[in-house]
């Protein structure tokens, strides 16, 4: 759940009070970037009015699709099976033509670049990832950067600190073959041959879609803290809005025949759905759905007076929605919110425990009040 | 009987007394004039006059036939890799090639290039298209879609695509058309004879009219089998070095 509460800052309206975006942590690696590419490290994507029709086919795949995405943005492309979701993002990097419109990456019309040169400069990542089975992990990830005929020492040192940047050890991974991996290795593996050569855009087409529960949650968690550290401007699409909620900056949530119906940030979406097919799309538990972007440090909680430490105890960056359900589950009885959880890492390094509070249902409601009146304005900004 | 005197017998065709020996060549030696099953003294006397040139007429036959087939396969099945609809024509063309009867080729061929080698190569190859084109077609068909959108989608060409990734991961099958090939055409050049005197098949046809004596015979259909088992393991060797992701897997 850190992550999470980390993002919540950068997205929510405090982003703009940032001080500029954090230096991306790999600036360690800026020696390997020179000279890679024209562009800026994470680029500004801009889709106006894209149309798309196959040949012989009466209706549009993508009908006067609009919408910018900023740098260094995750943005997710979500709909319903025929909402053309997929051919969009395909689009951006020409593995499927226009029929009309114009897409501009940093800028310059994707129109006007040779397909290839397009693509080596777009990070790509489909959700059977397309691991090459002949080649070993290095050889895999090293594919683009050869493409780029990068020198042979500059290619082996990126590859290493990737592996790094994945959490897998270079030393025993980078001579498997993609057969001797787990499904999660696999995947990681993937974003990594998709990082490899520092692309300002990452497309990627439900990367997690066959990973099971479990470790589709945890790999979701990695790429938001991947994706903390190397802000590139990304394209995500999948058909599970709970996946599009956490993992969105923003939301495109797209209709049959490929007509955009709400592009916005996931609270904006879950508080005022634009109509009746997004409240329908995103769920009648949108209301929960939105304490999921919420983590008790958000909540004026009740002090913890007479009370004392009565009921479960859970850490400050629990998110509203899972301690709701602990309070259901415990029959009502008030949670124990505390600071400096056990797995956390303080700031300052304290692992001390400290009741800051109490979460009962009264401390609910100051919640959901503020969040009516505040965050919409935020989410227009 | 002496040793001695079976050699003179065996030398002169005067010799009409006695056993009608037949001529076994130069060699002779109490195996021979007994005829045993197996002599491995005219073995030794007729490896260099007979044995050795009929082998190595034999691999420059199979050799020639299985690398010009494997030319034209491989040209083809290219093609009907990027445009689908050569497949079918291509499959239909070969099975015909492929069940032609094999003396009835070689006798097809005599009226347009006379009886000689370049008969027994046409033949030859065109037995092997077949084989070839359709596993070519088929391993470059079932590399996984994944793959190869992957590959496009980081920039690769399709001449990249081509020699980096479909082509490897279409070995195996490519191998396995090449063994089945191989040893295929090293069976039928056996009886290549009929056109161009040339192969294991000289000294086979030679010992069938011998009569009793097996020994030639049984030398040249085994080179023959030997050969055939030789290049075949030959081939499986090349596979194993050139596809170290198979031999990965149960690690």
């Amino acid at each position: 759940m850190a992550p999470r509460a980390a993002r919540g800052l950068l997205t929510g309206p405090l982003g703009l009070g940032l001080p500029g975006r954090d230096p991306p942590l790999n600036t360690a690696d800026t020696a390997h970037n020179e000279g890679l590419s024209a562009f800026p490290r994470a680029a500004e994507l801009q889709l106006r009015e894209v149309s798309k029709r196959y040949d012989g086919q009466r209706a549009h795949a993508i009908r006067e699709l609009t919408l910018t995405v900023p740098a260094g943005e995750v943005c997710v492309l979500v709909g319903p099976s025929g909402s053309g979701k997929t051919t969009a993002m395909r689009l951006i990097n020409r593995m499927i033509e226009l029929t009309a419109g114009d897409i501009l990456l940093d800028g310059r019309s994707v129109l006007t670049r040779d397909p290839g040169e397009l693509r080596r400069e777009i990070g790509y990542v489909i959700q059977q990832i397309g691991l090459f089975p002949h080649q070993t992990v290095t050889e895999n990830i090293a594919t683009v950067p050869r493409l780029l005929g990068w020198e042979r020492e500059r290619i082996a040192a990126r590859v290493r600190e990737l592996l790094e940047l994945v959490d897998l050890d270079p030393g025993e991974m980078g001579g498997r073959y993609p057969a001797q991996l787990s499904g999660g290795q696999r995947q990681r593996i993937g974003v990594a041959r998709a990082l490899a050569a520092d692309p300002p855009l990452m497309l990627m087409d439900e990367p997690f879609g066959a990973i099971d529960p479990i470790n589709r949650a945890r790999l979701q968690d990695e790429f938001l803290r991947l994706q903390s550290r190397v802000r590139k401007t990304v394209v995500f699409v999948t058909h599970d809005i709970d996946e599009a909620i956490k993992m969105g900056d923003r939301i495109a949530i797209l209709r049959e025949g490929g007509v955009l119906a709400q592009y916005d940030t996931p609270q904006e979406i879950l508080a005022h759905p634009a109509d009746d097919f997004v409240a329908r799309f995103v769920g009648t538990d949108r209301a929960l759905k939105r304490l999921g972007l919420s983590t008790l440090a958000d909540v004026e909680l009740v002090a913890p007076n007479g009370l004392g430490t009565a009921g479960e105890r859970v850490p400050l960056t629990m998110s509203v929605r899972d301690a709701l359900s602990l309070l259901i589950a415990g029959g009502g009885q008030p949670l124990t919110v505390l600071d400096g959880d056990r797995g956390g890492h303080g700031e300052d390094g304290a692992r001390s425990e400290r009741v800051v509070g109490l979460f009962t249902l009264e401390a609910l409601g100051g919640l959901l009040e503020h969040d009516a009146a505040g965050v919409p304005q935020a989410g227009q900004s | 009987m002496s040793p001695l005197a079976a050699g003179a017998a065996v030398s002169s065709p005067l010799a009409a007394a006695g056993p009608v020996i037949p001529n076994y060549r130069s060699a002779s030696s109490s195996c021979v004039v007994h005829n045993h099953l197996f002599c491995t003294e005219w073995i030794a006397h007729n490896w260099s006059p007979i044995l050795w040139p009929a082998l190595r007429q034999h691999i420059l036959l199979t050799a020639v036939a299985v690398a010009l087939g494997f030319l034209i396969a491989a040209a083809l099945a290219l093609l009907a890799h990027r445009h689908r609809w050569i497949e079918r024509p291509t499959i239909m063309l070969t099975t015909v090639l492929y069940t032609i009867p094999s003396l009835a080729l070689f006798e097809l061929l005599v009226a347009p290039v006379g009886a000689n080698v370049l008969a027994a190569e046409i033949a030859l190859v065109s037995y092997t298209l077949l084989i070839l084109f359709r596993n070519i077609v088929i391993g470059l068909r079932e590399v996984p879609a994944e793959v190869r959108e992957a590959a496009e989608g980081m920039g690769m060409s399709r001449g990249q695509v081509l020699l980096r990734v479909e082509l490897p991961l279409a070995l195996p099958a490519i191998v396995a058309g090449l063994r089945i090939a191989t040893v295929t055409i090293i069976a039928l050049a056996t009886i290549v004879y009929v056109v161009c005197n040339q192969g294991l098949g000289v000294p086979i046809h030679t010992a069938l009219g011998e009569g009793p004596f097996k020994t030639e015979l049984i030398a040249a259909g085994g080179l023959a089998i030997l050969l055939a088992l030789a290049a075949d393991a030959l081939l499986v060797g090349a596979q194993w070095l050139l596809t170290p992701w198979l031999r990965a897997r149960g690690a």
